[in-house]
């Protein structure tokens, strides 16, 4: 029979658009987003501090991610050779615009950055440009956390308190994390700490995430993103507890603590990309929390008239 | 209406926003009961229970509009004492021969009508008439088309009894006749609850009278029944007895199948009639043109200048080699020697006796009934001539119809030829479309048409170019009607197409001296005017193609005569003389529309009179008087001989003078009205192609009903081949109602396989509360619902509905049933020669076979 | 780009940037007439040149089309409810003229009893709402989707880039990108039609006035009197969506006249527009971006190794 009327949805179809953007290609983007924004902290300090091969690895996994980035950026696009429309505008309502302004220089002067590292040359300019992609490390690494949240799905949008703090934490881990991979210990206390640190405001942040949202952030709790969320929260725990306890000891599990994180940080984009994407897909995730907002306005207003 | 005249329907929403109560009277629930104020379901096919019941609740509580049924009706005059009803003869009317399946309706007349020697001349074929035996070959019929606008001749006024008492007066007949119409009946029959009746009954009936007035509208699902011309009959009873003819919101409104049917009558693609319903004369009967016209001329009303219209016609097609020596060539005119009507065409192919067809705009493989009997006689032509837009299923069932895929015709035994012509559309060319309400409304052209397309105009001219050119020089006289045709319409643009305004004048016509005429009442016999269709006369007035004014409505008065152009003499409501009492003021005020002015001595109002300009309400006719002349001050219906309207019909009808419900030829259930189950005066046709369900039969006990979608046209040649219609509804589907899908285990979205005697065919499941389950009693009637517009080719293809549908006819107009009865089963339908041998099987299980080959 | 994110916006073509503008214009869709002919669906495709968007039979009653999308910018929805007698009313005569004292008519709406258990039949002609505050535009990184003189939001098809952002971002599920061509679609009121004074394809078609095109606040009090005509003849369930400035939107430059639930169309009951909250994210982006900074900073301090 003709499905009859629901009092919830039309023939249960989604009410708002699912994203068209294209998986890995963009959760990686966010990942890759987050590791090169941290990265950056990371070089600075490290040249700031004299940790040459510190600051090497980081350099390169700045320049690395941003350009990776840009071409998983790019490949999302469904019409790539308009990628520089991009750059038309800058309007401070589109987080991907602003983005699109950051990651810009944020590539050119990561890639000088490392390119002089590597090479030895024009090491003022180098540094020059280093200094520059660190201002601008860290809002590569969050404002990814405005483009997701600046949605009309319900369990982006509902986390835009802490999505920012996620990523920061995500980006700093994954940072951390890779920086421990490829640097000898003796050079890599800070990229633990770095990894410690953004595991716990992860976690932190997550955890308040999924509590604060309730049947929105259910998504993020259950089926595939679910598992991929709490797969992450292991890896984040387990590894930034290996790293800090142990990593300073052993040139091994401070690679194997440094690649859980880094795929921990990977599982978080996808997690929460895929949660998004199943917050969407289903109607009642856009309906129900709008429907409550209805009855509490409605009662506010009945009991505004009461009184 | 809203389903399938969306754009018409625009007018009853303005209506309803006004006030007025829409209720909709449907099997299904379609998008026009969505926006009526009530729907009734009733089962398909039983109108006439159903009008008959409200008739009956006029007639029983005296809620007719006494005044008007007196004086502007028949109801008052009296019938001969040789009449008798179904009330007397078990459910059938005096004069019937079962032998023939005829009537003979001579005992039908008025008292004291003068037995005139020209009676049943127009129709030779009338078994009333001195020289129907000479016809044996020809199954008779009066054919309605034929007297058209005029109506059928009475030769004399009747006897009157305005006191409505006298017991074989009209009025007495017809409350008797429909005595045993009560709700309770209507419920039985229809399965109508009393309780729905009643609510329409008194509906309609506080909305009607001196106030107030309501207006039917109809489509097929009211003349696609082998009873189609006495449903229709029972509306105009209706209407008549609650006086809502001839008044403003009043009327009785055939919505047309597609663009411009009206104008294929009124210029007609019939075989039976001449433009302006002048009947196409009979070899037998018609040997001069004095012969022709002596019944029309001798009789009153306007139909009596019947020899001026014919005159006219004439001249205008043979010009100046039309004399009156020569009777205006009258003997050019070609002549009936019986019937000619699409399933007698598609017979005589069947049997050899058709080698050629023209199919213009047309698509019988999917769009006429019995889709296999359509395509066994295109197998068996000659020549076959598709001139359409696209590639349509009749230019192509030589190599991808269904008796291809099911092996009964093989390409390679197929001898017709087929050419195909591609067609301009409507936007290709110009030229003029009439709809339902009279209206000429003017197109103008878009564009050129693409690669060989070129317009049907162009091609019948062309075609009569190319014959003349090779007959020119010809001595035989069987081809001078050809050579002596005015051909000679002036050309224009890069195609040559003929110049579509100068059609138009033509049909409009012209006076002696070449000006154009402005009214038909300018016609004259002694061949001074020229005009291609009389009642078109005054389309072309002033030397200006009326039909093409725009005025927007708002620019102007209510009637808005400035849009378009509507025949007769623009006039927006036919019979408006009726809008006004007897003494002729109207009505009410609320309902003015056209009224005597006694200090102007003239008719008056919003809309051109319908009536003689100058004749006083309380004019009496002269004894004797003929034509125009014979009509009183108070004979509104001035194409009738008496200027009455007919509430009982003495003369005209093939199957009785009242009407009278029988059930369709296929029917799950007995007639609980009447003894006959079928119409009487049914015309079977005899194909083996053609077997019919026997009545309640357990082997098709559904009840099946084809319609169609507002997402396609008709057979689907202009909508299935264009993606944004075809995608609106993509796929040929069945609606059944909840209850049935339970009952046969249909899965909606899923497939369905519907098989009558005549072939199966499949279709997906639509399982819907809008189709309803009705009760009879103890009884459950389910429809089965099919739209029809799907074939075999397109960019959506599907099964045809119409091969479906089985072929018994009204007597009248030659038109089937569109419902009859079938099975439905879950699943897709057999592929190739299993597909026969199911339905062969369910033929032998419910021994439907094809009528026998009657006398006749 | 507007400069005003969220909350009533008087001038919004002003507040774009024109001057000397036109009086914004929009849709009244007053569903309570719609007879689901779909030729909305037709004459906009017709126009817009928009390609065929699928063959396939849906089930969903007659909505073959499913849902608005970057080929279907017009979309009527068709929803069966089966409804009980009870709900019947005596039919009542129009009230004009004598047969006075006449009861008032039965409800226009399209409830409609019919048999045992009656059906009621839905239909709506969905489309691109042309928000006050419309997300698809805010979001947009290229400035394509652009806010035009008459208030409405179209986009540059030479500009757009199917980066696709503004297809989440829409709180209605409207704008989408289309495939194999990559760029992002919608209803453009006819920017093109409007521009020369004619009437959007989709209005100009409707044959019952269901779709009514004109000046906002000629089509809000319009909108008005017909809910008071259909409240006052007691048809259940009418309202008007989408026309409350005060709206999570900023109300609708497009918005409609339902008969039940705006969910039950496919329609989001309250509709926020995303950037209400951009302020809150950026301040939150920016705190999470310090803070990086800081993980940054604290994981140097302390013992050199």
């Amino acid at each position: 029979m003709v499905p009859e009327a629901s009092p919830d949805s039309y023939y249960g179809r989604p009410i708002i658009k699912p994203p068209t953007w294209k998986t890995p290609d963009v959760p990686l983007y966010l990942f890759l987003g987050g590791l090169a924004g941290a990265s950056a902290v990371l070089a600075e300090g490290a040249a700031v501090t004299g940790r040459p091969d510190l600051e090497r690895v980081a350099r390169v996994a700045a320049s690395a991610g941003a350009g990776l980035g840009t071409v998983a950026l790019i490949h999302d696009l469904h019409r790539p050779e308009r990628f520089l429309n991009m750059l038309r505008v800058l309007k401070p309502t589109s987080p991907l615009s602003v983005g699109s302004w950051i990651l810009a220089p944020f590539s050119g002067l990561s890639a000088a950055a490392a390119a002089s590292d590597l090479t030895g040359r024009l090491p003022r300019l180098g540094r020059a440009a280093g200094m520059g992609a660190t201002a601008l490390g860290p809002a590569l690494a969050t404002y990814t956390a405005a483009l997701l949240a600046n949605t009309a799905v319900p369990a982006w949008h509902d986390a835009h308190r802490e999505l920012p703090f996620v990523f920061a934490g995500s980006g700093a881990t994954a940072a951390g994390g890779l920086a421990c991979m490829f640097t000898p210990t003796d050079q890599a206390g800070p990229a633990r700490r770095m990894l410690a640190a953004g595991a716990l405001v992860e976690l932190a942040a997550s955890e308040r995430l999924t509590s604060r949202l309730g049947m929105v952030g259910e998504p993020y709790r259950e089926g595939r993103p679910g598992r991929l969320m709490k797969a992450a929260r292991v890896l984040t725990a387990v590894g930034g507890t290996a790293a800090l306890l142990a990593g300073g000891r052993s040139r091994t599990v401070s690679t194997v603590a440094g690649a859980a994180c880094v795929a921990a940080s990977v599982l978080t984009r996808f997690g929460i990309f895929e949660a998004g994407m199943a917050s969407a897909r289903d109607p009642k995730y856009t309906v129900e929390p709008q429907r409550e907002r209805l009855r509490a306005r409605a009662a506010q207003a009945a009991s505004t008239m009461a009184g | 209406m809203a389903e399938c005249h969306p754009v018409g329907f625009q007018w009853v929403m303005e209506a309803k926003r006004k006030g007025a109560t829409i209720i909709h009277v449907d099997p299904r629930f379609t998008r026009t009961s969505v926006v009526a104020d009530l729907h009734v379901p009733l089962r398909a096919g039983t109108d006439i229970a159903f009008l008959g019941g409200l008739v009956h609740h006029v007639l029983e509580n005296d809620l007719d509009f006494r005044e008007y049924v007196v004086h502007y009706t028949n109801a008052a005059a009296i019938v001969g004492e040789d009449f008798r009803d179904t009330e007397d003869l078990d459910g059938l009317f005096s004069g019937y021969d079962p032998e023939k399946q005829q009537y003979d309706p001579t005992s039908w007349q008025y008292e004291n009508a003068p037995q005139s020697p020209a009676a049943g001349e127009r129709d030779p074929g009338q078994p009333a008439g001195p020289a129907a035996s000479q016809e044996p070959e020809e199954h008779e019929s009066a054919r309605s088309e034929q007297t058209g606008s005029g109506g059928p001749t009475v030769q004399a006024k009747p006897e009157r009894d305005e006191t409505l008492q006298h017991p074989r007066c009209v009025f007495q007949i017809l409350k008797r006749h429909f005595a045993r119409y009560t709700p309770q009946l209507v419920a039985e029959v229809c399965g109508v609850p009393e309780e729905d009746f009643l609510r329409v009954a008194k509906a309609l009936t506080e909305n009607s009278g001196r106030e107030r007035t309501s207006a039917f509208c109809y489509a097929v699902g009211w003349t696609h029944h082998s009873t189609g011309v006495q449903i229709i009959r029972t509306a105009s009873i209706l209407q008549t007895l609650l006086g809502n003819i001839g008044r403003p919101g009043g009327g009785i409104l055939a919505l047309r199948g597609h663009a411009s049917i009206q104008g294929s009558t009124d210029i007609p693609t019939l075989f039976n009639i001449l433009p302006g319903y002048i009947p196409m004369p009979h070899a037998a009967q018609h040997r001069s043109l004095e012969e022709f016209v002596a019944e029309d001329a001798g009789s009153t009303g306007f139909w009596g200048n019947m020899d001026a219209y014919t005159v006219s016609l004439l001249k205008a097609w043979w010009g100046d080699s039309a004399t009156a020596d020569n009777e205006f060539r009258f003997d050019y005119l070609p002549r009936l020697t019986g019937h000619h009507g699409t399933y007698d065409t598609v017979v005589n192919q069947i049997e050899g006796r058709s080698p050629g067809y023209l199919v213009v705009g047309e698509n019988p493989a999917v769009g006429s009934a019995n889709g296999k009997m359509q395509r066994l006689g295109l197998a068996n032509l000659e020549w076959l001539v598709v001139r359409d837009l696209t590639m349509i299923e009749t230019a192509t069932f030589w190599k991808d119809g269904p008796e291809i895929e099911s092996g009964e015709l093989r390409t390679e035994d197929i001898g017709t030829e087929v050419f195909f012509l591609p067609a301009a559309s409507h936007v290709e060319k110009k030229g003029s479309f009439t709809n339902t309400q009279r209206m000429l409304q003017w197109r103008h052209q878009a564009v050129q048409p693409p690669g060989d397309a070129r317009s049907d105009l162009q091609f019948y001219f062309e075609l009569g170019r190319r014959i003349r050119a090779k007959l020119a020089g010809s001595t035989d006289e069987m081809d001078r009607p050809l050579l002596d045709l005015t051909w000679d319409y002036p050309t224009e643009g890069p195609l040559d197409e003929p110049d579509a305004e100068a059609v138009l004048r033509e049909i409009n016509g012209w006076d002696d001296s070449g000006d154009a005429l402005s009214s038909y009442t300018q016609l004259a016999t002694d061949g001074s005017t020229a005009c291609g269709c009389w009642i078109y006369c005054g389309v072309y007035a002033d030397e200006t193609n009326q039909a093409a004014r725009r005025t927007p409505h708002w620019e102007q008065s209510l009637v808005a005569p400035e849009w378009g152009w509507v025949w007769p003499a623009n006039r927006r409501i036919l019979y408006n003389r009726a809008s006004a009492d007897p003494d002729g003021k109207p009505w009410s005020e609320r309902k003015k529309y056209v009224w005597w002015d006694a200090e102007q001595e003239k008719w008056v109002g919003e809309d051109v009179p319908d009536f003689v300009a100058d004749r006083a309400p309380d004019h009496v006719p002269e004894e004797g008087a003929t034509g125009p002349d014979a009509l009183g001050g108070r004979d509104p219906f001035i194409m009738q001989t008496d200027g009455k309207a007919w509430l009982y019909v003495p003369t005209g009808l093939a199957d009785g003078p009242l009407p009278t419900f029988y059930e369709p030829v296929e029917s799950p259930v007995r007639n609980a009205a009447h003894r006959p189950q079928r119409n009487p005066a049914l015309e079977d046709v005899a194909e083996p192609a053609n077997p019919i369900n026997p009545t309640e039969s357990r082997v098709f006990p559904y009840v099946f009903t084809s319609y169609r979608l507002t997402e396609h046209h008709t057979a689907g040649g202009m909508s299935r081949t264009l993606p944004y219609l075809s995608e609106l509804q993509p796929e040929m589907f069945v609606e059944v109602s909840p209850r049935l899908a339970e009952e046969r285990g249909l899965e909606h979205a899923g497939w369905a396989t519907i098989v009558t005697s005549r072939s199966a065919i499949e279709a997906r499941v639509m399982v819907t509360a809008r189709m309803r389950s009705l009760r009879l009693g103890e009884q459950w009637v389910e429809h089965v619902g099919l739209p029809y517009h799907w074939g075999a080719n397109g960019l959506v293809t599907g099964d045809s509905v119409n091969d479906l549908v089985g072929i018994a006819l009204d007597p009248n107009v030659h038109i089937q049933d569109k419902v009859g009865t079938c099975d439905i089963r879950p699943g897709r339908r057999p592929r190739g020669p299993a597909l026969l041998d199911l339905v062969e099987d369910y033929r032998r299980r419910s021994g439907a076979h094809p009528a026998e080959e009657d006398d006749a | 780009m507007s400069s005003s994110l969220s909350g009533p916006l008087h001038d919004v073509a002003g507040d774009a940037g024109h001057e000397d503008h036109p009086p914004r214009m929009g849709f009244f869709t007053d569903t309570s007439v719609c007879i689901g002919c779909k030729a909305c669906e037709v004459a906009c495709k017709e126009w817009n040149l928009v390609p065929e968007d699928g063959l396939s039979l849906s089930g969903m009653s007659y909505d073959n089309t499913q849902a608005l999308g970057a080929s279907t910018w017009r979309h009527v929805a068709f929803v069966e409810q089966p409804t009980g007698r009870a709900s019947r009313t005596d039919l009542g005569m129009p009230g004009i003229g004598p047969p006075g004292g006449a009861e008032p008519p039965a409800g226009p709406g399209q409830e409609t009893d019919s048999g045992e258990g009656g059906v009621r039949w839905l239909m709506s002609s969905d489309v691109c709402k042309h928000c006050t505050h419309a997300a698809c535009l805010d979001v947009c990184p290229t400035g394509s989707l652009f806010r035009t003189e008459f208030g409405t939001v179209v986009v540059q098809e030479d500009i757009c880039n199917g980066c696709g952002y503004c297809v989440p971002a829409c709180p209605y599920g409207v704008i989408d990108i289309r495939p194999g061509d990559g760029r992002a679609f919608k209803c453009t009121l006819c920017y093109d039609r409007i521009g020369e004074g004619m009437t959007p394809a989709c209005a100009q078609a409707c044959p019952t006035e269901s779709i009514q095109y004109g000046e906002l606040d000629e089509l809000r009090e319009r909108a008005g009197r017909r809910l008071g005509e259909l409240q006052e003849q007691g048809v259940d369930g009418a309202r008007l969506y989408g026309a409350d400035p005060d709206d999570g939107v900023g109300g609708d430059g497009a918005f409609f006249l339902l008969l039940d639930e705006p969910e039950v169309y496919g329609l989001p009951p309250d509709p926020v527009v995303t950037t209400r909250d951009l302020g809150s994210m950026w301040r939150h982006v920016g705190a999470a971006a310090l803070g990086l900074v800081g993980v940054g900073v604290a994981s140097f301090i302390g013992r050199r190794r």
